[in-house]
């Protein structure tokens, strides 16, 4: 959408341009082109072709080890998963998952990358112990992270107990209700995405003219004050960058409550009840109905984003 | 200049596709390996005692014992959980995977894919030989499909009632005749002891489930094979609501143990090998060698067991059936190569070795009367077993069994919120799922 209203806007001088274009210019737009076209090509292939046939898909009643019954219901799959408590469940406990591991993170991550930012001798080495949570892969975080609190062969249970002089009861299943495993399951995802986070936001950090902050000392503004009004304002767009990259992300959150309850005590989230659409009950049609849904609600999120906040994703690189 | 381009694109576009090429094959694997004119089969095993050891004493084993100069069986050990299972084998055949040519099917979902026409049809030779009488009635009836054979009986399994001898005599319970659900449970109040069963939200429980509503007499599914618009459920009934009222109170009297709605199999049988706690289990025969398997129980002399439990006094219960069907997948290249194969390993002496090595019973009465396996299954035990596996009751067969199992879990959880609606909710709510007006 803002695409094409930016578009429009930017139409006018173009045209006027082109008229202008050197010969040089048209052969390396032309080379550009011929090189990226296939990559174009590829991508309209792999990304485009299946989310129209998802789109498709989704208006008939089709289940895949029943081809025959298949019949066109128009819009009813919608009506029927909009309409459907567990999908609003499912919504709900996704859109808490990600309000709360975002504050979190966002606020780790930021003193994280302030810590990077200022220290310079282990510089190289503290980075890369940042980084280990990231590079562990997600479904072994979440065994790790299942393990560490199960009643029967976890630590953090004792540890609590311990911590709280014996007010934490060791047989706590923090599984066993929605909250408490939900509670797990945030942990888990901040303790792994911080990281990712953090470098995000270190490269904001590198963006601020130090001589700003100097100036600001100079005339005597206090560390809070230099860093909300100057240092913050300064890396606005890799700031919501980072904000936009981990809210997308967390929207699919899928591995963690797999591994850890299995949807089980409401804690489905709306990628799992794709996949058990989809996957388990091979309801192709609704599947697929849910799955454009999905897509829809990014679509509405990355909207929000760069109209509501303004962000340019272009501008993010440094420039 | 411009011909050395295109030469070198050409080359280029070459060595993309050979390349290509060698990545499809390499996927998808040759299907005749092996020495000359010998075929390659390939069966994909669910895992066993065995895995995938050729001298383990499981389906392994009966692989490699079965290849012939003709062909050789290869396995595939597939996912531990039977929806895993379904999910991987139901991919490959939708696609049309012609290296599928022999899978063990669970009972759960056999029905599922041979309405899905995924099963090549079983010749009229084994047709005949599997009706013949040979096969325990449950396994021909769970191989079954709108009347027609679509899979070979591989073994079959029932479950009993394990208890101990002691606890029935103090409760005064006569174990030589049948008994009811409503007599365990007096009994097990009445001496402070447990009763073992599986209630979590997995298949166990609608196990459970279906055994106390076709043991009232009733069916949760009344015509397995019609489509999800004209399916009728038969849940909404007095044997629905017999068993609901059966669950509750193994609930309400705690006979169930202190984590009923987490009990699967082996949290069933920890109970009964707690001796503080152990009265009653129902569960299947692998119970057995693991009671009877160092270390045993201090009490493996007071192990009884017996015909599972009566929903309705005087009504023969209809024990829980499951076990493993052989299914020849439709795209397979070797369809009749496969079905010699399925032959000879459903043969009674391998199904006779097989449940001696892996503790699963056999699908054939014959191997019963063989002495190995009464020793292995003593005092009556194989023979109790047969007896059951003549009366069990499959799950409905039903190609929507996998929804509505899954439907039947989540609204019988937890079981101490079950009460006398329960079935009618439920049996509603199955509908509007199978319909698509509900999301499951």
């Amino acid at each position: 959408m803002s695409a094409a209203v930016e578009t429009a806007k930017h139409a006018s001088p173009q045209k006027r341009q082109r008229a202008h274009l050197t010969d040089r210019a048209k052969a390396e737009r032309s080379l550009g082109w011929k090189l990226a076209g296939p990559a174009f090509v590829v991508m309209l292939f792999v990304t485009l072709w299946p989310i129209a046939d998802a789109v498709w898909l989704s208006l008939f009643n089709y289940r895949l080890t029943d081809p025959a019954g298949k019949t066109f219901v128009w819009f009813q799959n919608y009506i029927t998963a909009l309409s459907d408590p567990l999908f609003w469940q499912t919504f709900v406990t996704t859109f808490a998952i990600v309000i709360f591991t975002l504050i979190f993170e966002l606020i780790f991550g930021m003193a994280l990358a302030m810590v990077m930012h200022k220290i310079v001798i282990p510089r190289k080495t503290l980075r890369t112990i940042v980084l280990i949570p990231y590079s562990i892969i997600t479904v072994v975080s979440a065994f790790a992270w299942t393990y560490a609190v199960s009643v029967s062969s976890g630590f953090m249970n004792y540890w609590l107990h311990f911590i709280t002089a014996g007010g934490f009861p060791l047989d706590y299943d923090w599984f066993g209700g929605r909250w408490s495993s939900l509670f797990i399951i945030c942990l888990s995802e901040i303790w792994k995405t911080t990281p990712f986070m953090s470098l995000l936001l270190l490269a904001g950090l590198a963006q601020v003219d130090s001589s700003m902050e100097e100036a600001a000392q100079v005339d005597g503004a206090t560390w809070w004050q230099r860093f909300y009004k100057v240092v913050l304002p300064n890396m606005k767009a890799a700031l919501m960058v980072a904000v936009l990259f981990r809210t997308l992300d967390a929207i699919r959150i899928y591995d963690n409550p797999y591994v850890m309850t299995g949807g089980a005590h409401e804690t489905t989230t709306l990628s799992m009840l794709v996949s058990n659409e989809t996957i388990t009950r091979v309801e192709i049609g609704m599947g697929s109905c849910l799955s454009v849904i999905l897509f829809i609600i990014v679509l509405i999120v990355a909207a929000i984003f760069v109209r509501g906040f303004k962000v340019d994703l272009t501008s993010s690189g440094g420039n | 200049m411009k011909r050395l381009r295109s030469r070198r694109r050409a080359t280029a576009l070459a060595v993309s596709v050979s390349m290509l090429a060698s990545v499809g094959i390499a996927a998808c694997g040759s299907s005749s390996g092996g020495g000359a004119g010998q075929a390659s089969l390939t069966w994909f095993i669910n895992p066993d005692g065995g895995g995938s050891n050729p001298k383990g004493g499981g389906q392994a084993q009966l692989a490699a014992e079965c290849s012939t100069s003709k062909y050789k069986i290869n396995i595939q050990l597939l996912p531990n959980s039977a929806s895993d299972q379904q999910t991987q084998l139901l991919r490959r055949l939708a696609a049309g995977d012609s290296s599928v040519d022999l899978m063990s099917v669970d009972p759960a979902y056999v029905t599922q894919f041979a309405a899905a026409n995924y099963f090549a049809p079983v010749p009229a030779a084994m047709v005949k030989q599997i009706k013949s009488g040979g096969t325990v009635q449950s396994s021909v009836t769970a191989s079954t499909y709108n009347g027609k054979i679509i899979a070979v009986p591989f073994w079959a399994n029932t479950q009993v009632l394990w208890y101990r001898k002691s606890v029935a005599k103090k409760a005064g319970l006569d174990m030589s005749k049948p008994v009811t659900w409503d007599q365990i449970i007096a009994a097990a109040q009445k001496t402070h002891t447990d009763i073992g069963v599986q209630a979590a939200l997995y298949e166990g429980y609608s196990v459970w489930i279906n055994a106390l509503v076709a043991g009232a007499g009733g069916s949760i599914v009344d015509n397995p094979n019609a489509d999800y618009q004209h399916i009728k459920m038969g849940l909404n009934s007095a044997a629905g609501r017999t068993a609901a009222q059966i669950i509750r109170k193994v609930s309400d009297t705690g006979v169930g143990g202190p984590a009923l709605s987490s009990s699967e199999e082996t949290q069933a049988l920890n109970l009964f090998q707690a001796a503080s706690s152990s009265g009653f289990l129902v569960n299947w025969p692998y119970v057995w060698a693991a009671l009877n398997t160092p270390p045993k129980v201090p009490w493996i002399n007071d192990v009884g067991w017996t015909e599972y439990p009566e929903s309705v006094a005087g009504q023969p219960a209809r024990p829980p059936f499951g076990g493993i069907e052989l299914a020849v997948g439709r795209s397979s290249a070797h369809v009749g190569l496969a079905y010699q194969a399925a032959q000879c390993i459903t043969s009674p002496s391998h199904q006779a070795q097989y449940m001696i090595g892996t503790g699963n019973p056999a699908a054939a009465k014959s191997v019963y009367n063989e002495p190995a396996i009464k020793k292995a299954f003593p005092g009556g035990l194989a023979a109790l077993i047969v007896q059951s596996l003549d009366k069990a009751a499959t799950r409905p067969l039903s190609p929507y069994w996998g929804d509505i199992s899954t439907a039947l879990q989540q609204r019988f959880s937890p079981p101490n919120n079950v009460t006398s609606k329960t079935p009618a909710t439920t049996q509603q709510f199955v509908l509007k799922v199978l319909n698509g007006k509900a999301l499951l």
